[in-house]
């Protein structure tokens, strides 16, 4: 359970060595102690972050999980909340892919909707049962920006986030009268891994400021959060220009 | 219905959870309750008086949770022994209600009468009468628990079952269901107090009283303190100290109806609170105006609600802190450790950490049971509205009070650690041992229980 003053004893991290997601336990671990769980691949990177966590005084599990083989969601799923009770799920893994590539070549494109979309669908759905089960926990789903409008530059990755929002949003309204909280968080450019090498977008942000935004976002229940905050009115303007002129922007 | 969906919280209205609660006539009939328990699954079961406690002892994620109220009868009132045996759901006030006319007075009441016996067992629950009564515990005479198995166990403070019994007391609900218990109730001829009250300016004179041995003088004595005045007004307090009115001592107007009930309601506070309302500010000025109208003045008659409940003027006051609820710390530390348990009343002060409810007592001897709360020191309960920065805040105050030798009550915590918890409480083991032999799967289980890992 998370506590009276916003502390939860469980975190569990689907991508495990998500940099937005690590941060964000460790703003949790400030607070005192939290068992957190860390889905991901086997491998150096995933014990490098089991071993930061750790010596952030966390107590680390990790559990064997692999976004592109939906066969296994379910199975690492259970596996995740076999050690006790799971008080918040951040929902972080992602790829960005080669943009170019991705809206020309199948196998590309169908790779960046499998794992960021299908994935993410299939853990939001066995989420929503282990969480049903227990009577509480708090869903954190990170999507993006780019959801919110299609860009000539990033659209095949700005689409499967897309999907993964409005799944999301709707896991809210299905999930409301059941005690269990969600929160799509919709950061802009985060510099990251996943990043390096890219231009930076204005107002862009890191893994820390976004991990800021899900710990007051679930702490005070919100729904939908922008990272940084001032997002959420460029998008809002961003989604009414005119075709003709959108595409001229430089974004 | 008998079973519905429900979303549960403590009194201060936080950290609230989803569960299957049962009710009505399948918690009444013993044996469909015991079939109940056995067919929970895997989350538990967990029972639920009046929901006063203020975090998660009563409430069970995912789980079964049996609504206690139902069995709500009073078997018998005996005059002459004092003893009332009575079902675990009924409350303090009723059985004052139907008690008093028999010259029978609730031997511990906290601050408030809405909590079932079997909550009062279940908490250990003490009052302003500690130093002179104890807790709630040594008063029950006999009690009747259901347990893992469906049998039903009669256990005495000194019988072969004694060990359970103690367990059971202060066990947060966790060694079986209370269903039944006898109660030895303090004889008494009238419904009044005999109060002094007095102001004292700041915080030495506050605990001299309490430790110059006229404290002993009276049965029922706690103060109301100032948390948030700092330099010279800091800790100054209202004392209210007195003993159950003799039959000669109360005015003649009063002395026609001795024993009647007498604790009025002003109001319901509706529910329409914002958040932040409860601030620095109105705090100040609420608290300024509570340690003004408290007069020096000896030998008063006053009633329950004046001398003991004045919070019950107002009914279901929690609302005035806002959706976001709030956060009860309440804490006990030997009386040796003056000197730090001083520096915490400080800081708490000084910390922007605004508590307008602030009590303070010196308790009195504490009893066998292993998780009960009192012991002999300082007791200190303050709440705050939930913001940010309170957990970094608790949990500084938890190591203090830790290092103090001190310790936390369950039925007001809400967010300390299994380790901190374990810590303070140096007997859990013992009481594990005890629990664990009557449910060794953890049948019973609370959302407390899963965060301080209480049972298996």
């Amino acid at each position: 359970m998370i506590d009276a003053v916003g502390h939860p004893s469980s975190l569990l991290l689907l991508g495990g060595t998500s940099e937005i997601g690590l941060a964000t336990a460790e703003r949790y671990l400030a607070g005192g102690p939290v068992r957190v769980v860390l889905a991901g691949r086997q491998s150096p990177r995933l014990a490098d972050a089991a071993a930061r966590l750790t010596r952030a005084g966390a107590t680390v599990e990790t559990v064997e999980f692999d976004a592109r083989d939906a066969a296994v969601h379910t199975e690492a799923v259970r596996k995740a909340f076999a050690g006790g009770d799971i008080d918040i799920a951040v929902v972080a893994f992602g790829v960005l892919g080669d943009q170019e590539k991705a809206w020309q070549d199948i196998d590309a494109a169908v790779e960046l909707a499998e794992v960021n979309y299908v994935a993410a669908v299939s853990v939001g759905v066995a989420l929503a049962a282990e969480f049903r089960r227990q009577g509480h926990g708090h869903l954190v789903a990170l999507s993006s920006v780019a959801a919110e409008r299609a860009r000539r530059s990033n659209f095949v990755y700005g689409s499967t986030k897309a999907g993964l929002d409005a799944f999301y949003t709707g896991l809210t309204e299905a999930l409301r009268g059941e005690g269990i909280g969600v929160t799509v968080v919709r950061p802009g450019f985060v510099h990251t891994k996943m990043t390096e090498g890219l231009d930076a977008a204005p107002l862009s942000t890191t893994p820390e400021a976004v991990a800021d935004v899900i710990v007051s976002s679930v702490s005070s229940g919100k729904e939908q959060a922008w990272a940084p905050a001032p997002l959420r009115f460029v998008m809002s303007a961003l989604r009414h220009v005119p075709r003709p002129i959108f595409r001229r922007l430089p974004l | 219905m008998s079973r519905t969906q429900k979303t549960l919280a403590g009194w201060a209205r936080t950290a609230p959870s989803r569960a299957t609660v049962l009710s009505g006539d399948e918690v009444v009939a013993t044996d469909r309750l015991a079939e109940a328990i056995a067919g929970a699954g895997d989350r538990g079961v967990i029972a639920r008086g009046l929901g006063r406690s203020y975090g998660d002892t009563a409430q069970n994620a995912g789980g079964l949770v049996v609504d206690m109220t139902a069995r709500d009868r009073i078997h018998a009132v005996d005059a002459t022994t004092g003893l009332v045996d009575l079902d675990a759901g009924v409350s303090l006030d009723r059985l004052m209600r139907v008690a008093l006319p028999f010259g029978l007075w609730v031997p511990v009441l906290p601050g408030t009468r809405q909590v079932t016996i079997g909550g009062a067992i279940a908490n250990d629950i003490h009052g302003k009468n500690h130093h002179s009564a104890g807790s709630f515990g040594d008063h029950v005479v006999s009690m009747d628990l259901l347990l893992a198995s469906g049998e039903v166990r009669r256990l005495e403070p000194d019988g072969p079952e004694s060990e359970l019994f103690w367990a059971t007391v202060g066990g947060i609900g966790l060694t079986g269901v209370i269903l039944r218990a006898t109660v030895r109730m303090t004889p008494t001829e009238t419904a009044y107090f005999v109060a002094d009250t007095e102001r004292t300016a700041d915080l030495d004179e506050t605990i001299e009283r309490f430790s110059d041995g006229s404290d002993e003088a009276y049965d029922y004595s706690s103060a109301w303190f100032d948390s948030i005045s700092t330099g010279a007004k800091l800790g100054r307090a209202a004392l209210g100290r007195g003993s159950l009115a003799r039959l000669d001592e109360l005015p003649a107007k009063l002395r026609a109806d001795p024993l009647k009930f007498d604790a009025p309601t002003l109001l319901d506070l509706p529910d329409v609170f914002p958040n932040g309302l409860a601030n620095k500010l109105t705090f100040s000025a609420i608290g300024e105006l509570y340690y003004r109208k408290t007069k020096n003045k000896r030998g008063q008659i006053q009633n329950l609600t004046a001398f003991y409940h004045p919070l019950d003027l107002f009914g279901d006051w929690n609302r005035a802190y806002g959706s976001k609820g709030f956060l009860q710390y309440q804490f006990i530390v030997p009386l040796d450790a003056e000197a730090e348990f001083r520096a915490i009343v400080r800081d708490i002060a000084e910390s922007g950490h605004v508590s307008f409810l602030n009590v303070f007592k010196k308790f009195g001897e504490g009893n066998r049971a292993p998780l009960s709360f009192p012991m002999p020191g300082w007791n200190i309960c303050v709440d705050f509205p939930i913001v940010d920065g309170l957990g970094e805040f608790c949990r500084s105050l938890d190591e203090r009070v830790l290092a103090m030798g001190g310790r936390l009550y369950t039925a007001k915590d809400s967010r300390t650690d299994h380790d901190t918890f374990a810590a303070m409480y140096p007997r859990l083991d013992e009481w594990r041992k005890v629990r664990d032999a009557v449910d060794p799967d953890g049948v019973f289980a609370s959302d407390m229980s899963r965060r301080l890992r209480l049972t298996p």
